[in-house]
Parts: C-alpha cells; sequence; structure tokens
C-alpha cells in the first residue's frame, strides 16, 4: 500500500500559495514564483487540495 | 498551530482601505502600494512573495470565505483557470487602468470636469460626492483617486462573488497583479 501524496498540475497552478499557508508540516512550497512543488514531507492529509483556489492539486497514491 | 506574523494582518489595510475611501476618496491613493510592491518585489529578486505573504485582499477573501463560511468552496469553471481567459483579463484590466489614467489627464489639462463618481463593473456610476473633501489638490489628483478606486472596489466586488460561488480565493486565479507577477516569474526564470 502506497502513501497519498499531493501532486500539484503546475501547468495550471497560478502560485498563488494558499497552498503553502495551509500545509501543516511545510511540505508544499511555490518554486520561483512560477508553481507550487511538494516535497518528501507530504502526508497527504488533502488540506492544500481543499484550499488551492483553482484546485489544481490531487492526492495521488504512490508506491513506496 | 502555524505562528501567526505581523503580516498575516494585513487584511485589516486591506478591508480599511475600502472603508476610507467611503470617507475620503483620495485615501485611494494608498491602493498604489498594492500596485507597485508586487512588482517591485517581482522584479527585485522575491518572486511571488507578495501573494505568497504579503497581499491582504488574498487573506480577506480567505478569511470571508473560509472562516465566516460566506463560500460555497466549489472548484472554480475549467476556463477561469485557462492562460487565454487569465491574460485576456489582465490586457482587458489594463485598457481599463489606461483609460481610467486618460481620463485623469483630460482633467488634467482641463478639457473635461471632475466626475465625482466611482465607477463599478466598468459601468454603473456611483454618485459618490460625500467623499470628495479636499477641495485643495488639483482635481486631477481627484479624479485619479475616484478612478483608482472604481479599479478597486470593482475587482473587490467581482473577488467577493467568485469568493461566494467557488472556493473563497478564486480571485487569485484571474487576479491582474498575481497573473502579472507570475508571468515576470517565467520571463525571469525561463527554463534554459
Ligand atoms: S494553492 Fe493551488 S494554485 Fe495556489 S500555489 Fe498552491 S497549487 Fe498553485
Ligand atoms: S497533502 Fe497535506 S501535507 Fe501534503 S502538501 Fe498538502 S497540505 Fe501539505
Ligand atoms: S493573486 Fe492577487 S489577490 Fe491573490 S494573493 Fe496575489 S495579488 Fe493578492
Amino acid at each position: 500500500m502506497g502513501k497519498r501524496r499531493a501532486v500539484v498540475d503546475q501547468k495550471l497552478c497560478v502560485a498563488c500559495g494558499c497552498c503553502v499557508k495551509i500545509c501543516p508540516v511545510q511540505a508544499i512550497s511555490v518554486w520561483k514564483g512560477l508553481f507550487a512543488v511538494v516535497g518528501d514531507k507530504c502526508v497527504g492529509c488533502g488540506k492544500c487540495a481543499k484550499e488551492c483556489p483553482a484546485s489544481v492539486i490531487a492526492l495521488e497514491v504512490r508506491e513506496q | 498551530m502555524k505562528q501567526k506574523h505581523w503580516y498575516d494582518y494585513l487584511w485589516i489595510a486591506s478591508a480599511a482601505y475600502l472603508i476610507l475611501g467611503f470617507f475620503n476618496i483620495l485615501f485611494a491613493w494608498l491602493g498604489l502600494l498594492c500596485f507597485f510592491i508586487p512588482l517591485l518585489l517581482a522584479i527585485g529578486g522575491k518572486d511571488k512573495l507578495y501573494c505568497n505573504r504579503f497581499c491582504g485582499r488574498g487573506q480577506l477573501f480567505a478569511l470571508l470565505g473560509g472562516r465566516f463560511g460566506l463560500s460555497r468552496k466549489k472548484d472554480v469553471p475549467q476556463f477561469l483557470k485557462t492562460k487565454a481567459f487569465r491574460y485576456g483579463f489582465l490586457i482587458f484590466f489594463f485598457v481599463m487602468f489606461f483609460q481610467m489614467l486618460w481620463n485623469t489627464y483630460l482633467v488634467f489639462s482641463g478639457v473635461q470636469d471632475l466626475r465625482q463618481a466611482v465607477t463599478l463593473l466598468w459601468t454603473f456610476r456611483l454618485p459618490w460626492q460625500w467623499a470628495y473633501r479636499v477641495e485643495t489638490v488639483p482635481l486631477w489628483v481627484s479624479q485619479f483617486a475616484f478612478g483608482f478606486y472604481s479599479v478597486m472596489l470593482t475587482s473587490t466586488v467581482l473577488g467577493i462573488f467568485t469568493m461566494a460561488l467557488f472556493k473563497p480565493r478564486s480571485w487569485c486565479v484571474y487576479c491582474p497583479m498575481g497573473t502579472m507577477t507570475q508571468l515576470i516569474c517565467q520571463a525571469k526564470h525561463r527554463e534554459k
């Protein structure tokens, strides 16, 4: 069973940073003002996906 | 719980700005700050720090739509996220902005009289005489203030509208400042 992890559609991300503000473990950040990137710390809680105004974050199951 | 910083309260400044404009239109000039600060930050190597940290308007929408529940929290329609719409809206905004500057110029050069009105959604002219208090400044200074406040109020109304219908910060998807700062970042960090 893989862990859930946030995945950002970087083509549609507007780099607003709402996801950064809401993430409880600082796993997501906006890279160079271009789009959000998810780091290893992500626990797949899905808070960022709910918050994202553009709804461009999905939670995907990753095999370890 | 994350620690709160002073900049997490900038929504108060945004709300105060809108309220002050009701009492004295000249406060509208302060709005230039939310115009130049994001651009200067983006150009000065801080990328989207304004959106990501300081923007009071975004915070205000997050608060009203989130904490106060004034949002349906539904996904925005697909077209709103497209480059075509975002860039199109940016261009539209620029056209309106230059028209506002042009009106200021006309008043400055004496061709046109001062219009003591705030134009909402580029169409509806709201009488706003009560906020016209300072008669000692040149007329064009006031005309610019009325024009700029119109821009700010219009974008706030649009933002509140999409906040109610979709996610709290839906405005950020098509916000011209956000689009502009992202474009600056793209120009600076173009894939090599
Ligand atoms: S909230 Fe959504 S649009 Fe905004 S930076 Fe994060 S992923 Fe991108
Ligand atoms: S899913 Fe949760 S932990 Fe992962 S980036 Fe989003 S908010 Fe952070
Ligand atoms: S996109 Fe616009 S409203 Fe949203 S945080 Fe950036 S400047 Fe503020």
